[in-house]
């Protein structure tokens, strides 16, 4: 636990559940009939609801992006170290809001969720949802939060991808969107890579394809080889050199199969970890999540198109040594803005630690955020 | 205009006064954003400044300005179509990029007008410290040494100017200044001896 909570902390906070029982229409053609949302917020809407921030999470992150659950949490949310007062986004100012997306395992309606059509838990009965699913759901979120417009959303990564939907399906549903460490859809090798995790978890002798629960057993292998692979193109080469090197555990070499290199426990212990606390028919569905997205596919594959009636201004924010979603993925989205006269701002961020890079402190990158936010707290009308 | 703004650099003041009130600008090297902040607040002029240097990006977000990270010498034709703008701004940077040939043929590719300044190295100083001195001249507009200066390709007035006969870009406007920015009758007669600093506005030439 932390000896004491700091200063700059949202303190100690309380995930909030809300059931929504109005159908939901999915891409896939499905529908939820009904479902639940948990989410937390930070800091206080102001009397314009002008000053509303939605954090989008990532692949496998969810509602709790900052403060404590209880004085004995060993860890912060998951962003903390940008969300809080005097924080990039500044609980000061800004009402931050923060869900768990449908589909997840951490509260909000998703395969652990009991099906009531069943009364079983939905596993691989739940629909396969969307990055425009998500987004729908949260403007929901926000209807019912009084927020009409958020004064940003924001999201790194799936996160990322999340704000730039936003820009383009309710174009006047936000003033700025941050666009941090994104693409605006994946690569051949990304999906290769999310295919190569699947393959994992559905390959394990405990998966009963997808019916675990029922059996009382998680298939802990292979979603613990999901997120060995998973963290492996999060971090840089570079970034993993500083860390491990070739540094053995026991100093020598063993000539056996056990943990032998720093780098192997490292990935073992977060493939292990992981599982204690992420379910892997929702690491399915988030990995699909990605490969779907490709929001200029239905403009004819035109990403320029696809952003011509956003309204919001920009901030795309890109990491150098980020192979997963590097620069490049990020100036496509800039470009496409660019195309359409839209107000944008863009930088690449120096860092050697990959994609990890936009949940990792950082003054440039704090810098960055802190300068833009700026702007839309003028815009917010915020002190 | 409602609020304070800070003093433009002198070139910048003169440049912005070339510039049509909502047009749209391309800064290039826009440094803090200095010039589009003041174009925005005073001609609601509205753009994109490029910029490589993560500090001054910083201070362009600071200044509310839309800023791309982006280095001149990789070109602009991967971001911008043709004729996205009604100026394209060089200030100050032409002597220091890679292929200022090139990078003249993409301003007037995405814009209709360019804007360009630099120091302008037949100054008569220069040529005294070269003629006289024997080494390649430092002075206010010029301070660094020959082996740590990022101005890689100096000209002249003349050699601007020829440059532009030779590529059918017609000069719509010049002024040459010194170091504070003021013009003389000697630098309107002589401006290639007299001149410190020389700013030309100009467009390909029709058809």
């Amino acid at each position: 636990m932390p000896k004491a909570i700091p200063a700059d902390s949202v303190g100690l906070v309380t995930p909030q559940t809300r059931r929504f029982s109005a159908p939901l229409a999915l891409d896939c053609g499905r529908t939820l009939d009904e479902y639940e949302v948990v989410y937390e917020t930070y800091g206080e809407l102001n009397c314009d609801r002008s000053n509303a921030l939605l954090i989008c999470h990532a692949l496998s992150g969810d509602h709790h992006a900052a403060g404590y659950h209880s004085p004995d949490d060993k860890k912060p949310g998951w962003w903390d170290s940008c969300i809080g007062p005097g924080k990039p986004f500044d609980t000061r100012r800004f009402f931050v809001v923060s869900l768990n997306n449908l589909g997840g395992c951490k509260g909000s309606t998703g395969p652990v969720s009991l099906n009531p059509a069943t009364g079983k838990p939905y596993g691989p009965d739940f629909p396969i949802v969307t990055v425009r699913d998500w987004v729908r759901s949260q403007k929901r979120l926000g209807e019912a939060l009084g927020i009409e417009q958020w004064a940003a959303v924001i999201g790194g990564s799936l996160g990322g991808m999340q704000s730039l939907q936003w820009a383009m399906d309710y174009p006047n549903g936000l003033r700025h969107a941050l666009v941090i460490a994104a693409a605006p859809k994946l690569s051949a090798q990304n999906i290769a890579f999310n295919e190569v995790a699947r393959q994992a978890i559905m390959s394990d002798p405990d998966f009963h394809a997808g019916h675990y629960y029922e059996h009382n057993v998680t298939p802990r292998r292979g979603l613990m080889l999901a997120r060995m692979l998973g963290h492996i193109t999060y971090l840089s080469d570079d970034a993993m050199r500083a860390k491990f090197g070739r540094e053995l555990r026991e100093g020598k070499l063993g000539f056996g199969f056990d943990v032998e290199f720093q780098v192997e426990s490292y990935l073992r212990y977060q493939g292990q970890s992981f599982v204690e606390r992420f379910d892997a028919n929702t690491y399915l569905l988030m990995t699909k999540a990605l490969d779907y997205f490709d929001p200029a596919a239905e403009f004819d594959h035109n990403l320029s198109a696809a952003l011509r009636q956003a309204q919001a201004g920009f901030l795309v924010l890109a990491f150098t040594s980020d192979w997963r979603f590097p620069p490049v993925r990020s100036r496509e989205i800039v470009r496409a803005l660019l195309d359409n006269d839209h107000d944008v701002s863009y930088a690449e961020i120096t860092s050697h630690e990959g994609h990890d890079a936009f949940l990792i402190p950082n003054p440039r990158y704090q810098a960055l955020l802190r300068a833009y936010m700026e702007r839309v707290a003028v815009e917010a009308g915020v002190p | 205009m409602t609020q304070r703004l800070p003093a433009l650099r002198p070139d910048l003041e003169i440049i912005s006064e070339w510039i049509a009130p909502q047009s749209r600008v391309l800064d290039l090297g826009c440094g803090d954003g200095a010039l589009l902040s003041y174009l925005n607040a005073t001609r609601e002029v509205t753009g994109y400044g490029l910029e490589l240097d993560e500090d001054k990006i910083q201070k362009c977000l600071e200044n509310k300005v839309n800023v791309i990270q982006s280095d001149l010498d990789a070109g602009l034709s991967g971001y911008f179509d043709a004729d996205s703008f009604d100026y394209v701004i060089l200030s100050l940077t032409l002597q220091a990029v890679r292929y200022p040939e090139r990078l003249l043929d993409e301003m007037l590719h995405v814009g209709s007008e360019g804007i360009v300044s630099f120091p302008n190295f037949g100054y008569w100083q220069n040529r005294l410290q070269i003629a006289f001195g024997g080494h390649m001249p430092v002075s206010r507009n010029l301070p660094n040494d020959w082996y740590n200066t990022p101005n890689i390709h100096l000209c002249t007035l003349r050699d601007f100017e020829n440059l532009c006969a030779k590529k059918d870009i017609v000069i719509l406007q010049r002024t040459v200044v010194d170091q504070a920015h003021r013009t003389s009758l000697g630098m309107t007669l002589l401006p290639n001896l007299l001149g410190e600093i020389a700013l030309y506005r100009f467009r390909r030439k029709p058809g």
